[in-house]
């Protein structure tokens, strides 16, 4: 960065405090977050400060009661968003509270809630996190921790501050923000992923890995950011949509191949979160060697949290070069849609094949985020919702499934054949998901396809559509080959042990099930509160960038 | 009646309309949430679970009651009433409302379903008292009722495949209840096979409909079938014949049905009398006008009707399970009707009027069998019977009234409705209206055999019961259902017949045929009736003369090749294998030779395709950070490369 730019950049960050004088911050429309921030900083001093005896307890009700507290407060900003105008942009322009945010947000933490209460579940068997994840795997000292009962209550302050980052990153208006948010995600996410109690080895690598590579896609990230600050001489989301609107006049002659670099190389980095092909190589590895609650956070919350900063990024700063931009989104979908589909399947890990699901699943959202259009949007985020309900169920059965020797769980599917037979409801849940992640009508998986294909068709990708619907018809052979395994072949010799379903992953489970079901029946009500009401569409000139504020 | 159907169904608003017809779906929705909060309840609703069922049951046709109260206060043209549910969902042009749609026909079934419904679960109450999952079987008697009321109540045929998939269901689960029986679970898996076939024609049809209309709305379909290509509205109406023979049990998809009996016997009083099998006709008639508009497919329903009627008759002569030969009968029976629904407007309103009191008077002889078999250590080969009228007098009672509806004796509900059939069959003119009049002839004669055969063995004749077994009279919370619907199989008829008033009250949505003023002196003196009459009575005599009096041997004579065809089913299972098994199995063995042999065949080829092409990019998930980091720089190139490349260009 030269020195020019440097002053530039200066001068943009420091501008509103010099002029405007002391800071004036809405903290009312940031307090979902900061309620998030400040039980996760209660969280690290409860830590330190309370006994090893009510710690779980403690830290439980903290960031139960700080989800749910933050979950009512976004609610009720609904209320508060200008009635004309799509939302309110807060502190500096650098966070856009608007209608996509809140019902993202709002998303996040319902999820968010359901994964808490899977990582909560210590009813029966020990939880599923490492009694002291310093301890080298197999040693003495690790032996000492189990033997007495240690528990990772840090779990919980690290879920917070990873949940304050999800808040934050479909919300960011400008880059260097949204870039922060994307790190304070990521980084106790690193953390989370190497705590599985059993097979630590595995674990710890899934964690080294995620690191590593998040890491490099964060260096893609950065390096986009900052040829679109040399493009636009901005980070602002709304001053680069004018300075690509204007064609880059005023700042920099001839600036386009910044912008499309630019475009690129921050694009890089938000596919490498939703784990779009070919940027999706962490995804098994890491879901498959993450305690499997942790799983089921990053599968739906931070999969919410990735697309919604896509959503935002393509739609608003890059929403005038969308003709540029729309035939490499082409080339991922279609990579993203086809590649994964076919490697899931000849998966024997049902963990493997549940992140493999989730990478054909970012391939049909992308499909939506290629309509570029409000119908586009109200679809995405309709399916976000829909998959993180029924992901976050389907890991919480996974929970359950437990092999015979070690108890540790059973991913290989042999060992779940004939589960209809031995527990009837758990295998009908799981079914029910399955058939939900196929699209059968009736779930939220076919509501949610049919939004997003048809926002795609009728943005003109009609072969787009096509090959996701032959995508669709590979993926349900093999959730429908678990369905015929579970149910119509002979259990296992050595079947699995199934745990009763404690509190909390019953409540998880019958959650999922409730929403999969409710979203595929009577979708309107959540449908209807993401679309801009037919007259607002027509006077928006049914541009999707009017869905945010800027 | 196109115009009748088209009349605006959808103008009506809900304001203008009373509270009960707008509100149907709660209809379905009372034993709906009962098979759901009995199903996730789970033990916990053990002690009261099946009152509440019944309560599901009565609420149903409680509100049925009510609706058709409403509607008989209007003009008979506006008795087609839409009420609209709610909006499935709505992307972007694209809108899917679920629709009920009341009218004559379809509250007709709903009374059937929950009334019939409802004797036959307070009837389980007292059958299924010593069963240990009794909490699931009133559960899923529930979600069969709610599933076939959705099947009644749809206004287009997607939620009607909706119902039909859903008391399919039903059926699979209720067949299959015992499943510790292996015989029920073959059964119910026949069952789900068989009626596989009919769903996947029903499916096809309702594609064709939609690619043909653009619409699956009853009302819409029902204009525009007359202007449809004659091949098309030809295909769809055989289509739709395919899907009602598989659930109505009518030739050639007729096998699952005499082995459904293996279900508990209130299912097979419910599901595979009463109602669900009943639900193939219903379809016919609703469809009628696309069999208008198809001719050729409308002969074959009939002629599908006729065979099924004298098929099931001959198999009901010589079965000596009496629920098998109930079966038998229950098969005939919907031969009759839909041979009625094939006949055109003429037929209609006489398909659904026997369609109802058969609902009535077999319910009651399957609810019968059952109360004998309670009493008989669920003993069901009617040889082992006999001189059972002194032991069960109520059971024999309604039993007789029953048998009496069903063989035609005059003035019982059974000859009034049989009657409309008989003389539907030969205004229909012409040598097939003698043809198909013959038939429902001959068939009412064998009617009386076979039904007298069951009769004789049972009450009648010297006791043959096995050791141990004392026959005693079945609980009042059995008998009373069956009270009530002997009460029907004796004077429903009547009510429907007399003066045409079912027929009258059917036509806004049936239509008006021509036909002559109500006369009960012509319905006893033309010459058909007092054919059917003497038939009816050399039916009955022949089967005093070998069954009332002779004494009837402990185990089955060998019998004559008829008998012994009868008794296998006429073959029905043998030709299953021998026309579609068997061709399937070699079609198979010779498509995988062929696969081998030949060029891998496409289906096997793209499968085995993706299945290698799978193995093959496994190989890119090496399990290396630093390969992972490769294809990303790899990725990063690749989307750099086509966003500079779109740029440029």
């Amino acid at each position: 960065m030269n020195h020019a730019a440097y002053s530039a950049l200066e001068t943009t960050l420091a501008a509103p405090v010099i002029t405007q004088g002391p800071p004036d911050i809405d903290y009312g429309l940031l307090s979902p977050m900061l309620v998030i921030f400040a039980a996760g900083v209660l969280g690290v001093l409860a830590e330190a400060f309370v006994p090893r005896a009510r710690r779980r307890v403690t830290q439980l009700v903290l960031a139960l009661g700080a989800v749910l507290l933050a979950f009512v407060l976004t609610v009720s900003l609904v209320g508060a968003l200008p009635a004309d105008g799509a939302g309110i942009v807060v502190a500096f322009a650098t966070v856009a509270v608007d209608r996509p945010t809140l019902f993202l947000q709002g998303t996040i933490l319902v999820l968010a809630l359901a994964s808490l209460l899977l990582i909560a579940e210590h009813g029966q068997e020990e939880s599923s996190f490492a009694a002291q994840a310093a301890a080298v795997p197999g040693s003495e000292e690790e032996r000492e921790h189990v033997l007495a009962g240690s528990q990772h209550t840090e779990v919980y302050p690290l879920v917070l501050f990873a949940l304050l980052g999800m808040l934050l990153f479909p919300a960011a208006n400008d880059f260097l923000t949204m870039f922060i948010a994307l790190e304070v995600m990521s980084l106790p996410l690193y953390l989370l992923c190497g705590l599985a109690r059993r097979r630590r080895l595995f674990s710890q690598e899934a964690a080294v890995k995620y690191f590593l590579l998040g890491a490099f896609s964060s260096a893609f990230f950065l390096f986009g950011i900052a040829l679109v600050y040399g493009y636009a001489g901005s980070v602002n989301f709304a001053d680069v949509a004018e300075a690509v609107a204007g064609g880059g006049a005023g700042v920099i002659a001839n600036g386009e191949p910044l912008l499309l670099a630019g475009i690129a190389l921050a694009g890089v980095g938000l596919l490498f979160k939703v784990g779009a092909v070919p940027f999706h190589n962490w995804k098994p590895d890491v879901y498959q060697g993450a305690p499997t609650p942790i799983t089921a956070l990053m599968a739906s919350c931070t999969l919410v949290a990735a697309f919604g900063a896509l959503l935002r990024v393509f739609y608003v700063p890059f929403g005038g070069s969308v003709w540029e931009w729309r035939p490499m989104m082409w080339v991922v979908a279609i990579l993203t849609m086809v590649a994964a589909a076919v490697i899931a399947v000849t998966q024997r890990d049902i963990k493997r094949l549940l992140a493999y699901s989730s990478v054909v699943h970012a391939g049909f959202i992308l499909t939506a985020v290629i309509a570029a259009s409000p119908e586009g949007l109200a679809g995405a985020m309709f399916y976000l919702a829909a998959y993180g309900f029924t992901t976050v169920g389907a890991f919480a059965v996974v929970t359950l499934v437990r092999s015979r020797e070690g108890g540790g769980e059973a991913g290989d599917l042999t060992q779940w054949a004939g589960l209809g037979r031995t527990s009837p409801v758990l295998a009908g849940a799981l079914g029910l998901f399955l058939l939900a992640f196929a699209g059968i009508p009736l779930t939220s998986g076919f509501i949610g396809k049919f939004a997003v294909f048809e926002a795609a068709v009728a943005a003109g990708a009609t072969p787009l559509v096509v090959i996701g619907v032959l995508s669709s018809a590979v993926t349900a052979f093999f959730y429908v080959r678990i369905i015929v395994l579970m149910f119509f072949a002979e259990p296992a010799e050595e079947g699995p042990r199934v745990l009763r379903p404690g509190g909390p992953t019953g409540v998880v489970i019958a959650v999922g099930v409730a929403a999969t079901v409710f979203l595929g029946v009577y979708p309107g009500p959540v449908l209807d509160t993401m679309l801009p009401q037919p007259a607002e569409a027509e006077v928006a000139g049914e541009a999707p960038t009017d869905m945010f504020a800027r | 009646m196109t115009e009748i159907l088209a009349a605006e169904p959808h103008a009506v608003t809900a304001a203008a309309e009373g509270a009960i017809l707008a509100n149907a779906w709660l209809l379905i929705a009372f034993p709906l949430a009962g098979a759901a909060i009995l199903l996730l309840g789970g033990r916990r609703t053990n002690g009261w679970g099946h009152w509440l069922a019944i309560a599901m049951s009565l609420a149903g046709f409680a509100w049925a009651v009510l609706a058709l109260v409403q509607l008989l206060g209007l003009a008979p043209q506006e008795r087609s009433r839409s009420a609209h549910v709610y909006e499935w969902f709505s992307v972007g042009a694209f809108t899917v409302d679920v629709n009920l749609l009341i009218d004559p026909l379809s509250i007709t079934f709903a009374l059937l379903i929950t009334g019939v419904g409802s004797l036959i679960h307070i009837y389980s109450v007292g059958y299924m008292a010593h069963d240990e999952n009794r909490r699931r079987f009133f559960a899923y008697l529930n979600l069969f009722v709610a599933a076939m009321l959705v099947l009644v109540l749809a206004d287009n045929y997607a939620l009607l495949f909706l119902g039909w998939e859903g008391v399919g269901l039903a059926s699979y689960l209720l067949i299959g209840f015992w499943q510790h029986k292996p015989s029920a679970a073959v059964a119910a898996k026949k069952a789900f096979l068989i009626n596989r076939v009919g769903d996947m024609g029903l499916l096809i049809a309702i594609m064709l409909m939609f690619a043909t209309f653009g619409t699956l709305s009853f009302a819409p379909v029902a204009e525009a079938a007359g202007d449809a290509g004659r091949g098309v509205i030809t295909a769809i109406g055989l289509l739709l014949l395919l899907g009602a023979c598989g659930k109505s049990a009518q030739l050639p998809l007729q096998a699952w049905l005499l082995d459904a009996m293996e279900g508990p016997t209130p299912v097979s009083a419910l599901i595979h009398a009463a109602t669900m099998v009943t639900a193939g006709v219903y379809l016919i008639v609703r469809s009628g006008p696309i069999f208008e508009a198809a001719p050729y497919a409308q002969l074959v329903v009939a002629a599908v009707g006729a065979a099924t009627l004298l098929a099931g008759a001959i198999i009901g002569c010589a079965k000596d399970d009496i629920k098998k030969a109930l079966a038998g009968s229950t098969m005939s029976q919907i031969g009759y009707m839909t041979l009625a629904a094939g006949l055109g407007p003429i037929g209609y309103a006489a398909a659904i009027a026997h369609l109802v009191t058969h609902g009535f008077f077999k319910a009651g002889l399957f609810l019968g069998a059952g109360s004998v078999m309670h009493g008989m250590n669920d003993q069901v080969d009617m040889r082992r019977y006999g001189a059972l009228r002194k032991a069960m007098p109520i059971t024999f009672a309604t039993f007789g009234l029953g048998y009496l509806a069903i063989i035609g004796f005059p003035f019982l509900s059974g000859w009034w409705t049989k009657e409309g059939i008989i003389e539907a069959a030969f205004a229909f003119g012409g040598v097939t209206g003698q043809i198909l009049g013959w038939a429902t002839l001959i068939g009412a004669g064998l009617t009386a055999f076979y039904m007298s055969r069951v009769m004789f063995m049972t009450f009648f004749g010297t006791a043959r019961w096995d050791d141990g077994v004392h026959p005693h009279e079945s609980p009042k919370s059995m008998t009373v259902p069956m009270i009530v619907l002997a009460l029907g199989s004796v004077f429903l008829g009547a009510i429907l017949v007399f003066g045409y008033r079912f027929a009258h009250f059917l036509e806004p949505v049936v239509g008006a045929p021509e036909h002559h003023e109500f006369s009960l002196a012509h319905m006893l003196t033309s010459w058909p009736s007092l054919t059917a009459l003497a038939l009816m009575v050399a039916g009955v005599a022949f089967a005093w003369a070998r069954y009332g009096r002779a004494e009837v041997p402990r185990t089955a004579p060998a019998g004559n090749p008829i008998t012994v065809a009868a008794r296998n089913e006429l073959y029905g299972n043998a030709l299953n294998e021998a026309l579609f098994m068997r061709p399937g199995q070699r079609l198979t063995a010779a498509a995988v030779a062929f696969d081998d042999t030949a060029v891998d065949g496409v289906v096997r080829g793209v499968a085995e395709g993706v299945r290698q092409s799978s193995q093959g990019l496994r190989q890119t998930q090496t399990g290396f950070a630093r390969s992972y980091a490769l294809t990303m720089v790899f990725g990063a190139a690749v989307v750099v490369a086509t966003m500079l490349g779109v740029g440029v260009a």
